[in-house]
């Protein structure tokens, strides 16, 4: 039994791009079917044609046998097609049931959240989906609200479930979870699609996987029938080489935080007592589901937050004080969590590349600065760091996300500095795009500096890290240091991620 | 003797307090629905004058009335126009508004300068309050049923606005259009119908100062109510009940400058209805901002399908 064909999809994005090109594949009723691909690849654009947020420029999408033109979500639930949206679709401020019911005219006038409880609760307990149906969802977790997400889709009666990136904010227990609850629905007949370019994942849930390139269906078949390394060959379109981080490191530290307190954006305390140490030519891991305090982490060693208690080290001297210019003239460099404080979307790129070294030689005498040197550097830096379009004058918005990140990374790490802090510096990038930053950090550590990347990917922790601490609450938690992480290790940090002291 | 000091203010914050409570209501709609409209003070003017003009013209002053609520729901859409359908920036929109009314009703309004009105709302007759108990007497001593129908309105909204389905929506599409859009909720029918409802609610505050208050015309008569409104607001958490304390509150300050001119600098009293939303402001953000209380999310932020957060 098909559940939903797409024959001949294409939609385009005038003037220049082409999301889906003749998309054409099946997705059987009761699997659970993985897309697969890099960004843009038209994995999201696909989807939301299918949950009616976009309307196809050709083809057509049969839903159970029958045509469907379907032109607004409202009429995708009435097919019994649900989407969880890899950014929360949720109201903050409102519970857990008012969550679920917004948008049904078919609750009651009055007290409408009151009476849909015993209802939540059951789909809670039948697919596992445990949340307090009272509670609101800013007090969640990112694992719950994905729960709270579900839940919507399940209490519309959805046949048909679409998981855009499902597993990007949540930890390896949550993802373990969040696979009991799709095969608890596969049991009963419903339909998982399940957007990612997670290649494990992939092998792990899907039983038949779509790979889709520049958007382009490649293949559809099932996984069991490959490997990883062939997947990703598919969907990259080209082998992928990893990095191989360097793994001896001299004793010298290059940063030490000594029982660091410093509030957070809500004036409530974001670090607790924190103590850390990197080394010179080292990799530092900080593992941690999102908001237990990492930005904060990050802004206090390079002087945008300030600290309340404790001392931060740098090469042994006390900067806990200075100014965040006077810190990043010793020698440190930022890679920030949002792009979009790291660089200034409407100037250029070289513009941009000169942010730090604007008021010194060789680029500005005086009052003056000499534009030839600027153009000259950034010349330089686009070359060296592999920068597309290679365009001097181009505006940083109009860039890849994968780019603008190398345009950050040519401007910090070209001052060859000797501790690098990187907040999730691979968020939203490419297979490609990852290797590459991947890379760049890698070079870092080789030149001796020492490198904080704090990051919501385990998996990119593992791959990098000489030494990885987890982040709870503001609390440094299970600090361990490995030449090789096994699959134990993978557990156990993912055990104290939630909390769980071992 | 204590009591009757505390009904006579209550008494007076009643009369001074409603236009300010029925534009505020209109507004908390609107901002609930995510749309930040500072116009409020030219919605007031052109009601004003609507409402004058009609009951002027045909001696009855409900269908005067019912012209300003009109006259300000229809100026409203043009806000609604350009801040939800072409996703304007809502403060410029908002203020050009308030410029644009005041400027209309000063310019249409110059014929009936200093006129009055004949048959304004009449407070509840003499005859009417011998009946009621001693208590009630006091306090709608010189009170008109609109006063009356704004305290009811206030207590209506509230429990619309929480406690049932329609009133989840509106406050959803202030708070995630994205999430509220996604569910089939029409957002834009949602934040038009709710500034239009806003529009209406100023108009009738409006007209309200002109028919009942003070039954006469003269350009700028609303005296900054419609900014006051757009504080009370704020300072109101978004809240109709608040908001019905809140304007009440004003409505006494408004009282009691006035009866104490005697003691201290008239333009210092004067002045303090005024003074005290900026304090209020100060403490209510600083407040709002640590406990997260109130501001819709996305509250002021124009809504384009297929943008996320």
């Amino acid at each position: 039994m098909i559940d939903v064909a797409f024959h001949s999809v294409t939609k385009r994005f005038p003037p220049h791009i082409v999301a889906n090109d003749g998309v054409s594949f099946e997705i059987e009723r009761g699997t659970v079917h993985a897309l697969l691909g890099e960004n843009g690849a038209g994995k999201s654009t696909l989807m939301n044609i299918l949950y009616g947020l976009l309307q196809p420029d050709e083809g057509e999408i049969l839903v159970r046998g029958k045509p469907q033109k379907i032109s607004s979500p409202r009429e995708a639930i009435a097919l019994g097609i649900g989407m969880v949206h890899q950014h929360f679709r949720l109201v903050n401020t409102h519970t857990v049931c008012e969550n679920v019911i917004l948008g049904l005219r078919s609750t009651s006038f009055f007290f409408p959240a009151e009476k849909v409880r015993s209802r939540v609760h059951a789909l809670s307990e039948r697919y596992g989906l445990r949340v307090d149906p009272d509670a609101r969802i800013w007090q969640l977790s990112a694992g719950e609200k994905q729960k709270v997400e579900i839940l919507k889709v399940l209490y519309r009666e959805a046949s048909i479930l679409i998981l855009d990136e499902p597993t990007a904010v949540l930890t390896p227990q949550e993802v373990e979870e969040l696979f009991r609850t799709m095969r608890a629905m596969k049991e009963e007949g419903k339909t998982c699609i399940f957007i990612t370019h997670k290649l494990n994942e992939v092998m792990e849930i899907a039983d038949r996987v779509t790979v889709m390139r520049q958007g382009k269906v490649v293949d559809t078949f099932s996984p069991t029938s490959t490997s990883p390394e062939e997947l990703a060959e598919m969907m990259v379109g080209k082998k992928v080489v990893s990095v191989v981080p360097k793994r001896s490191v001299s004793s010298k530290a290059v940063l030490e935080l000594k029982g660091v307190w410093a509030m957070g954006d809500k004036d409530l305390p974001a670090l607790l007592d924190v103590s850390l140490t990197v080394r010179e030519g080292e990799i530092v891991g900080v593992a941690g589901v999102a908001g237990n305090g990492q930005k904060e982490l990050a802004e206090v060693i390079v002087g945008l937050r300030r600290v309340q208690r404790g001392h931060i080290f740098l090469d042994g001297r006390d900067v806990t004080l200075l100014s965040p210019r006077d810190i990043a003239s010793l020698g440190v460099a930022y890679v920030p969590e949002e792009r979009s404080i790291g660089l200034v979307g409407e100037m250029s790129v070289a513009e941009n590349l000169m942010l730090r070294g604007y008021a010194e030689p060789p680029f500005s005498q005086g009052f003056w600065v000499d534009w030839n040197k600027v153009e000259a550097y950034s010349e330089h830096l686009i070359a060296r760091y592999d920068i597309h379009p290679p365009l001097s004058e181009m505006p940083v918005r109009l860039l890849s996300g994968g780019n603008r990140q190398r345009v950050i990374l040519a401007r910090e790490l070209e001052r060859k500095p000797k501790l690098v802090v990187a907040a999730n510096p691979t968020a939203g990038l490419d297979v490609q795009g990852v290797e590459a930053i991947h890379e760049l950090l890698v070079r870092a550590q080789e030149e001796g500096a020492g490198v904080l990347l704090i990051s919501g990917d385990l998996d990119e922790l593992l791959k990098l890290s000489n030494r990885i601490v987890v982040l709870f609450r503001g609390e440094v938690m299970g600090e361990r240091e490995k030449v090789q992480w096994t699959e134990e290790d993978r557990h156990s940090i993912g055990l104290v991620m939630g909390g769980i002291r071992i | 003797m204590n009591l009757e000091i505390i009904l006579g203010v209550l008494n007076r914050a009643m009369a001074y307090g409603t236009p300010l409570l029925l534009a505020t209501l209109g507004e908390v709609y609107a901002e609930r629905a995510g749309v930040l409209n500072l116009g409020v003070e030219g919605m007031m003017m052109l009601g004003a004058l609507g409402g004058f003009v009609v009951t002027y013209l045909t001696a009855n002053p409900w269908m005067g009335i019912m012209a300003g609520a009109l006259v300000g729901g229809m100026f409203s859409l043009i806000h609604a126009f350009s801040a939800i359908t072409l996703r304007a920036n809502q403060t410029v929109s908002g203020l050009a508004l308030t410029l644009l009314g005041t400027g209309i009703a000063g310019t249409l309004g110059r014929n009936w300068e200093g006129k009055t009105l004949a048959t304004p709302i009449r407070p509840f007759s003499e005859a009417f309050l011998a009946r009621c108990p001693i208590l009630v007497r006091m306090i709608f001593k010189d009170i008109d049923v609109l006063a009356v129908g704004g305290v009811v309105l206030a207590v209506f909204l509230w429990f619309f606005l929480f406690k049932t389905r329609p009133g989840l929506f509106l406050r959803s599409c202030g708070e995630n259009p994205s999430a509220s859009d996604a569910l089939g909720i029409n957002v834009w029918q949602v934040r038009y119908l709710a500034v239009f409802f806003g529009g209406v609610m100023a108009g009738l505050g409006g007209a309200y100062i002109a028919v009942a208050y003070r039954p006469a015309w003269s350009s700028g008569m609303t005296q900054g109510v419609g900014w006051l409104a757009v504080a009370l607001t704020i300072f109101s958490f978004w809240n109709p009940l608040y908001a019905l304390v809140g304007a009440y509150l004003f409505g006494a300050l408004f009282h009691l400058a006035f009866r104490l001119q005697v003691l201290v600098a008239p333009e210092l009293l004067n002045s303090l209805p005024y003074l005290f939303p900026i304090v209020a402001l100060v403490f209510v953000s600083r407040l709002a901002f640590r406990k997260k209380l109130g501001v819709p999310e996305a509250l002021g932020k124009p809504y384009k399908r297929g943008e996320t957060g």
